[in-house]
């Protein structure tokens, strides 16, 4: 059996069907769990003091933000190489879960920013790419509905896709290539002593695995609906011609 | 009970607030799309006399 054969909308269909409840149902699990987790059974930081209970939002919001759009790339890479239709169909459901938690990971940081720095807002080089990523989302949606023939979207849109991947890259790696920003590092680390302490990275982990969850329900259910639309579309067409 | 937040109340309130409020929307919205679509397929599909995709 091979992985090709959900390209095809009927064997996707039948697959998304089952495991779609089991994944919004950990997905839920895992966000109200990680998040109560979080909020009310973790200390104060000593620092930040309790603006690091924002760190169960933020962070793994940020980082989906980047990992729905490398989905999309990989997504229309499929597209453009193998003509998959679902491919390009669920990269067009990706995007506005992305968006989402691009401007989750934007409103977050501007309120952790504010009593911590001092502003809502810096040209700083990961806060100005990330919202730059939010402006390919939003570019990428409306290309999306630009255009008609949807074959010619889903060619347009991979293109742009591409060219945002820069972007994509960029929010995450622009800590790295300037250093005179006000946004920290990263905050999660293979390093242990660079890792965020155990007693806020245990609820983090749930957080992050309940985001995932939710972007892979929100894209299946989303990608569902795509191909029930894309039916529907070459169904009125053929009854148009009949 | 309510973890005591200090001055920093708003800004973790807010980012809770703000967060849960967006992933409501989309997942409402989505959930909506989703029934809509589904409705008209089935509607097309019975005028079609066409199977149903499951």
């Amino acid at each position: 059996m091979s992985l090709w054969e959900y390209a095809n909308p009927q064997k996707f269909m039948q697959l998304s069907r089952k495991v779609l409840p089991w994944v919004a149902a950990a997905s839920l699990l895992c966000l109200v769990g990680g998040l109560a987790w979080g909020f009310f059974g973790t200390p104060d930081d000593y620092k930040q003091g309790s603006t690091v209970k924002i760190i169960y939002l933020h962070v793994p919001a940020a980082m989906m933000a980047i990992n729905a759009w490398v989905m999309m790339l990989v997504a229309s890479l499929v597209w453009l190489i193998r003509r998959h239709h679902v491919s390009a169909l669920a990269a067009k459901a990706a995007a506005p879960v992305g968006l989402i938690f691009t401007l989750i990971a934007l409103a977050t940081g501007a309120l952790w920013g504010q009593p911590m720095w001092g502003t809502w807002w810096a040209w700083d080089p990961r806060l100005t790419s990330f919202l730059i990523l939010a402006l390919f989302y939003l570019g990428y949606i409306a290309l999306w509905q630009a255009i008609d023939d949807p074959d010619t979207a889903a060619d347009l849109t991979s293109v742009l896709c591409m060219v945002g991947s820069v972007f994509a890259l960029l929010s995450r790696y622009a800590v790295n290539f300037w250093n005179q920003g006000l946004h920290q590092g990263a905050s999660l680390s293979l390093d242990k002593k660079e890792n965020v302490a155990d007693v806020f990275w245990f609820p983090l982990l749930v957080c992050i695995a309940g985001f995932v969850l939710l972007f892979l329900a929100l894209v299946l259910l989303r990608t569902r609906t795509e191909i029930r639309l894309r039916r529907m579309n070459a169904l009125i067409a053929r009854e148009r011609m009949g | 009970m309510m973890p005591e937040l200090g001055k920093y109340a708003g800004a973790v309130l807010g980012s809770y607030a703000a967060s849960i409020a967006l992933i409501v929307v989309l997942v409402g919205w989505s959930l909506w799309r989703a029934a809509k679509v589904r409705r008209a397929l089935a509607e097309v599909e019975a005028r079609a006399g066409a199977k149903t995709d499951g």
